[in-house]
């Protein structure tokens, strides 16, 4: 066996190894290509060798040779062989080449999956490294959902080589498969705080690419990345998360105001340039979207912008384009301060480097102003007269049509000028953008109504130098142009000075050489200049014009009735034989110009470019139903006798079939398609006139005179664009002499009666008029045209598929995975059960499900980490509101309220729909509110309010509702005396919210008795004010040292489960530790405690409280009836730890299970909802609620929000809601609102679960 | 996302190319010569980043490269990628070709890579991995890269003995190989570097 393996590689001794066949290509530099096939056909003999070293060698080569750009796909399966070599050096040889030139279409691609599998769990690993990097290169869909649970085993590798690269490459599985990214989104987590730096940064990474296309479902990340933005010291990681929070901070504007700081700090310190840049980059986003709230950040972005002037002037070429580029970002929302700078984006566009003259043309999209426009379009023309190279020509070119056109030409004064300089671009040579500029003079001349008789005496003057244009084959694109020429000359022919020579021009044998499609264009419009001839000879008595035109056409348009093109050759000689007709009226005297005419009368008018899509669709008019019976799906379907079926019967088979209708639908209406295409008489529609310019084949082919052209290219007659900024000077300042003059007159008239008024001073933007009255046409909309302005995403993009929501994966009960969902796990098949006769494959497979359990423990053991962290970052969010709650009472002393921070607040609080507020989003709330938050402001005041003037008797007179004072009061001192005491927040806020609504009666009282004016206003603005911050979170228990507090949420999985989520709040200086919970079950409901404990065991809490601290741990409960509430008695023990002593303590509570926390937040759509209510299986039931004083959202709002709820349909004051029971119980609610009294009327499956839910909603609401 | 990483010679010629988008291989020619066309007439103190091209297909990529001696080398990248940062990578991407492909020969040149491209296909797998940059610790790449090496050799034993004398042997005229061609040994050691920070 040795022997043999040693003679096989002497006599790969001999065979060409990758060095070998290098330096042969080097030394046959006059016959590479024979020598190279003659390399390849070694290779082949070496590929069909037994020895794989033989092999490798040869892929090696290939691997090399497909880099010079031979097709080595042939190869493919040695390829594989190689791959599955046992030893690293060839497996490592074979998945290079692999990822070199595999891809999705690979046929062999599908037999590596499981040689990739086993790679992937091998003990070595490099070869697992090597594997994962090949299939980040040649991944399919195939390999991302077969492989894609065993790359998330690798996440948690022991070894962080491995870590990484399966972190990595989970970003190719989601592209390529995007159910994965749920199930693995948890770990993805996690791995953001891996202790290796590479794994972190490789999970940064890939969350930030995944961002960067759906920011909003990552902004519950923010935080998470805050924190790392603040630990890490790797420049790499940084940058990446930066550039995320630039992505994120539109989303977010609070999330700018906490980024500044660090922000800032990491600028003053960091030495690494491209971090730094980062860093400014991502302020001037935080600050674009700050300032969009308020004005006053404009100082801040001025400063930006000077900064960014100094980078631009630097001397190092590259920090001069980044300059430029993240200018161009302030450029969209602030070009007022970018404009202050034209003269440094001049003078770049002066600069040696192409790059920055890019970058800098950019710019002047937004520096133009009316005032400015002409004199930078001339520079730019200078710029194009001086520029080498055609795509930057080109670039220039489009650039100047851009800033002219932009925002339906708000920036042109006067349109002669704009005709002119179009004319002078088409001088341009070699230009592609023929069809751009001919375009535009098509709009121009079509919605400038005044511009016409100027556009088409230039029209006439192009057509009639023509040659001009199309004289030399290289600019053809440029002859574009005369397409819109002719048409102008055509359409508005009736305002041309002498129509007969530009017939004449438009008749030249030449223009034969021009492509089909403008020569078309030029002979519909020939006859329509000849319409206007005859109509111009009309009355004339000396009819020669008249008859020398029809003369002419007959002369010339047989040339084109022998065009090799369709469109010419048709309308030539229709046309052709009209006027032979028309010749024959003439010479008998018979007026015919009238009839003539009427073959083009008629407005054209432009049509915007959506207005198709805007048509709405009339009343009662479905596209998508069948207008005939649908033909049956299959015979035996006719043979059945119509009668038996009753009425219910089509119902339920209309939607199924215009389901699987719609796929044949389409098949047929695609069939059609190709039949027409096919189809030479049928007239495609061209979707617009451009495409059709550039589909055009044989442009090329068309043989065109060469002209030599020594003469220069200034065509007499043809305007120069420099003499209108003159005039224009001219005419402005003349403008300006005669406003100063009206300016004295009125002025003298005002002196008699008041002062005068301030100085007109500098010429603005306003006032300059422009030169011709402008009145661009709008462009015609269907009328009702729908608002809605979808520019959908290209539905070709794979990261559509990647927007997913991801913040309620790990919330329990929010929409947690479900079993469709989980990862493709292998497992033994069928057939296997028949013990396979393939001992090995077996052997395998129990290899491969091994790792699977060990990973499934894991990940237990994960979840129990993530509670932790999530925990701990809970802490953190409370200390930080602890320092608020101190900055809070500074305010109360003052008695100042926040009020831009209040606003910003608020707007916010009314974006989020109260439907889906969910933990998570609650959570970044928090962390988000650096600033006090809206109900602590208006706590501060009540407070302030109440210890001015105190009006107890206002306040029960109005309020009638059960809450006594003294608990207020209470909460009043506690939140004043009790500086350094930690509160539970959620808690607190709901106490706050009571007395928002407390002052809210006060408050109205007050103004009651004062007068009715303000009362009616605070009716009025209900729908601006912010929805107060709810939480679920009630007290539990509290004692001197402890608080306690709960909430309860449904399991969806599980119809059987609720979980409570338990909030332990240190109050005091001590250390409590070994707590334990204990509830007395009962035969309905049962804490679920782990296996081998007893029925009456307590749990232990996993955590103990230092002084100040608050955690959460959750208890799962079993119930077997939900439709009760119910109270189950417990108790809290634990030690109280400090210097000198430590002692146990008790205390008891009472959980309390209300039927509201069975209920899970559903959503439903109307129809849905409406079947439901008509099923009939529903009972009834309504309660009312009277004084009930809150604008109806926030009505809607609670009781989504306390009841899981969700807002089916709104309307007015009414509105639908429907929620679900971890059991399946439907639950409806129509919920109406007048004067006061809210009447709920509901329907359920379960009468008796229903009347406690509104049991329940009436308590909530008789709280407030 | 990296979309490309090209190294080719002052005169276009390909020494590495790495795609991590599929194109077919005329395609991926086209793009570098496209790609050279584009680097080769521009001066040597304008800006590293430049637009257009075939490759960068839209405004969202940029091709950023540096040019140490008679070697380009070029990132094309899109917009998530920082600038500076990709500059900063080249030049750890070119200090990490050197440092290891230095182990094995005295001086690096451009020679080197043209022999070794298998050789840099490993060193840059351990640094770009399927169009994301996986590591840009230089030493944990080194690390890495050794490990490997040293696996290989393991691997190879005694029956890879024979092979390696030969192509010791074949090395040997390796020296005389510039001569023929007009490039010279012109180091690009990383001292030689404008250096970036």
């Amino acid at each position: 066996m040795a022997l043999k393996i040693v003679k096989g590689s002497i006599d790969r001794m001999f065979d060409k190894n990758l060095q070998d066949l290098v330096r042969g290509i080097r030394n046959h530099k006059e016959d590479e290509a024979k020598y190279i096939s003659t390399c390849i056909d070694e290779i082949k003999q070496e590929l069909k060798q037994d020895n794989i070293a033989v092999k490798a060698n040869a892929v090696c080569k290939l691997t090399y040779l497909q880099m010079l750009g031979y097709d080595v796909s042939w190869a493919a399966f040695n390829i594989v062989e190689v791959m599955s070599s046992s030893k690293f050096t060839y497996k490592r040889i074979g998945y290079l080449a692999a990822s070199q030139c595999f891809h999705e279409s690979t046929d062999v691609i599908m037999l590596t999956t499981n040689q990739i599998r086993k790679d992937l769990s091998s003990p070595n690993q490099y070869d697992t490294g090597v594997a994962l990097t090949g299939l980040s290169c040649f991944v399919t869909p195939d390999l991302a959902r077969d492989l894609a649970n065993d790359i998330m085993t690798l996440m948690s590798h022991t070894k962080p080589y491995i870590r990484k690269k399966a972190v990595l490459i989970m970003y190719k599985v989601f592209l390529k498969y995007p159910e994965s990214l749920r199930p693995a989104f948890p770990r993805l987590k996690e791995k953001l705080e891996d202790p290796d730096p590479g794994v972190q940064s490789a999970a940064v990474n890939v969350i930030c690419e995944l961002a960067r296309r759906n920011p909003k479902n990552y902004l519950s990340l923010a935080p998470l990345f805050f924190k790392l933005m603040t630990s890490s010291t790797n420049n790499w990681v940084l940058i990446k998360i930066i550039k995320l929070f630039g992505a994120l901070t539109p989303l977010e504007p609070r999330l700018g105001k906490k980024l500044i700081e660090p922000l800032t700090n990491l600028i003053h310190s960091t030495s690494a340039m491209s971090l730094l840049y980062e860093c400014v980059n991502t302020v001037i986003a935080v600050l674009i979207s700050l300032s969009s709230g308020m004005p006053n950040h404009s100082a801040s972005i001025q400063l930006c912008v000077q900064k960014l002037r100094i980078l631009i002037e630097d001397s190092d070429q590259n920090l001069k384009y980044l300059g430029l580029l993240a200018m161009s970002k302030i450029l969209k929302t602030h070009p007022k301060s970018v404009q202050s700078h034209k003269d440094l984006i001049l003078q770049c566009l002066d600069d040696k480097d192409e790059s920055i003259r890019l970058r800098a043309l950019d710019l002047l999209y937004g520096m133009v102003s009316k005032k400015n426009l002409m004199e930078i379009v001339k520079k730019l023309m200078l710029h194009v007269d001086k520029a080498e190279g055609t795509t930057y020509r080109d670039e220039l070119l489009t650039k100047i049509i851009d800033i002219c056109s932009q925002s339906n030409y708000q920036y042109i004064t006067n349109f002669e000028w704009y005709i002119s300089i179009l004319v002078e671009l088409t001088r341009l040579e070699g230009t592609r953008h023929g069809h751009l500029i001919a375009s535009q003079m098509l709009d121009v001349a079509i919605r400038v109504k005044a511009i016409r008789v100027f556009a088409v005496a230039q029209m006439a003057t192009l057509l009639d130098n023509a040659h001009m244009l199309t004289g030399n084959t290289q600019r053809n694109g440029i002859c574009e142009v005369l397409y819109a020429a002719a048409w102008i000359c055509g359409e508005f022919s009736e305002h041309l000075e002498n129509p007969m020579e530009t017939l004449e021009a438009m008749l030249r044998p030449k223009v034969a050489t021009l492509p089909g499609h403008i020569q078309a264009v030029y002979v519909q419009n020939a006859a329509k200049l000849f319409a206007t001839v005859l109509k111009s000879q009309e009355g004339n008595t000396d009819s020669t014009t008249a008859q020398e035109a029809s003369q002419l056409m007959i002369d010339r348009l047989p040339l084109f009735v022998q065009s090799a093109n369709l469109e010419v050759q048709e309308r030539a000689s229709c046309i052709l034989q009209l006027v032979k007709y028309i010749q024959k009226l003439q010479q008998k005297d018979v007026e015919v110009s009238e009839e003539v005419c009427a073959l083009f009368a008629g407005e054209l008018n432009p049509v915007a470019p959506k207005a198709q899509k805007k048509v709405p669709i009339p009343d009662g008019l479905d596209l998508d139903a069948w207008i005939n019976e649908p033909p049956s799906e299959s015979e035996s379907e006719d043979e059945q006798p119509k009668a038996i079926f009753s009425k219910e019967e089509p119902k339920h088979s209309r939607p199924r079939h215009t389901e699987v209708d719609e796929k044949e639908l389409a098949r047929r209406r695609e069939a059609r398609k190709q039949e027409q295409a096919n189809n030479p008489f049928y007239i495609k529609a061209s979707p617009s006139s451009q495409k059709v310019y550039q589909e055009t084949p044989g442009v090329e082919h068309i043989p065109v005179v060469q002209i030599d052209l020594s003469v220069p290219l200034k065509v007499p007659g043809l305007p120069m664009s420099d003499q209108y900024v003159k005039l224009e000077e001219e005419r402005r300042q003349k403008e300006r002499a005669e406003k100063k003059k009206k300016d004295k007159k009125k002025r003298k008239e005002k002196r008699s009666g008041r002062g005068k008024k301030h100085d007109s001073g500098p010429e603005s933007e306003e006032d300059i008029t422009p030169a011709h009255m402008v009145d661009i046409v709008t462009e015609e909309m269907p009328e009702n045209a729908l608002p809605s302005d979808d520019d959908e995403r290209d539905p070709a993009d794979p990261h559509k598929a990647l927007d997913i929501d991801l913040d309620n994966l790990e919330s329990a009960g929010k929409r947690p995975l479900a079993d469709s969902e989980k990862l493709p796990v292998r497992s033994h098949r069928a057939a296997e059960v028949l013990k396979s006769p393939a001992e090995d494959e077996e052997g395998e497979n129990v290899s491969s499900l091994e790792p699977k359990k060990k990973s499934s423990k894991e990940k237990r053991e994960k979840k129990k980490d993530k509670d932790k962290d999530r925990k701990k970052s809970k802490e953190e969010k409370k200390k930080k509101k602890h320092k608020h709650e101190e900055k809070e009472e500074a305010d109360l002393l003052c008695g100042q309220a926040d009020e831009p921070a209040f606003q910003s607040e608020e707007t916010n609080e009314v974006v989020t729909p109260p439907t889906s507020t969910s933990a998570d989003v609650s959570d970044l709330d928090f962390w988000l509110s650096n600033a006090p938050v809206p109900s602590n402001t208006q706590e501060a005041a009540t407070v302030a309010a109440a210890e001015a003037a105190p009006a107890p008797g206002a306040i029960s007179v109005t309020t009638p509702d059960s809450e006594p004072e003294e608990p207020k009061d209470t909460e009043m001192e506690e939140t004043k005396s009790s500086k350094h005491k930690k509160k539970k927040q959620k808690r607190e806020k709901e106490d706050k919210e009571k007395k928002k609504k407390k002052k809210h009666h006060h408050h109205h009282h007050h103004h009651g008795d004062k007068g009715g004016e303000e009362s009616v206003q605070n009716g009025t603005v209900e729908e601006e004010e912010p929805l107060p911050p709810m939480s679920n979170y009630c007290l539990l228990a509290e004692n001197s040292y402890i608080k306690v507090a709960y909430d309860i949420q449904g399991n969806l999985q599980d119809g059987s489960q609720v979980v409570v989520s338990v909030i332990f709040e240190n109050k005091c200086d001590s250390f409590l530790k070994s707590m334990e919970f204990n509830v007395l079950d009962s035969l309905n409901s049962k804490l679920q405690r782990p296996e081998g404990s007893g029925p009456h065991d307590s749990l232990t809490i996993p955590f103990q409280l230092p002084p100040g601290v608050s955690n959460e741990a959750r208890f799962v409960f079993t119930v077997q009836s939900i439709i009760m509430p119910q109270k189950l008695k417990g108790t809290l023990t634990f030690i109280v730890k400090n210097e000198e002593s430590s002692t146990h303590e008790k205390l008891d509570f009472k959980l309390h299970f209300t039927c509201t926390s069975y209920l899970i937040t559903t959503p439903c759509y109307s129809d849905a909802f409406a079947k439901l209510l008509e099923s009939g299986d529903l009972k009834s039931s309504s309660i009312r609620l009277e004084g009930v004083n809150m604008p109806f959202h926030h009505l809607l709002a609670r009781i989504c929000f306390h009841h899981h709820f969700s807002v089916v349909e709104r309307i007015d004051s009414c509105a639908s809601m429907y929620s679900r029971s971890i059991q399946g119980h439907h639950v409806c609610l129509l919920v109406k609102i007048s004067s006061q009294t809210v009447s709920v009327d509901a329907k359920c499956d379960e009468p008796t679960l229903l009347g406690n839910v509104l049991d329940e909603i009436k308590q909530t609401f008789s709280q407030c | 996302m990296i979309k490309a990483i090209l190294i080719f010679n002052n005169h276009g010629k390909p020494r590495l190319s790495k795609f991590y988008e599929h194109f077919n291989e005329d395609i991926e020619q086209q793009i570098i010569r496209e790609t050279f066309h584009l680097v080769s007439k521009r001066d040597e103190n304008v800006c590293n980043f430049l637009e257009g091209g075939m490759l960068i297909g839209g405004s969202d990529y940029k091709l950023i490269y540096r040019h140490y001696a008679t070697l380009y080398f070029v990132f094309c990248v899109d917009s998530s990628e920082s600038e500076l940062g990709i500059l900063d990578l080249i030049q750890v991407n070119s200090q990490v070709f050197v440092e290891t492909l230095d182990k094995c020969f005295e001086n690096v040149c451009e020679l080197d890579l043209i022999f070794h491209v298998d050789k840099v296909h490993h060193i840059l797998a351990e640094m770009v991995m399927g169009g994301m940059v996986l590591e840009t610790n230089m030493n944990e790449i080194i690390t890495q890269v050794d490990l490997q090496n040293k696996m290989e050799k393991s691997e190879a034993g005694i029956a890879g003995a024979p092979a390696r004398a030969v192509s010791a042997v074949k090395n040997m005229n390796l020296p005389e190989m510039p001569r023929n061609i007009n490039i010279g040994d012109i180091s690009i050691k990383v001292p030689n570097l404008p250096s970036f920070k």
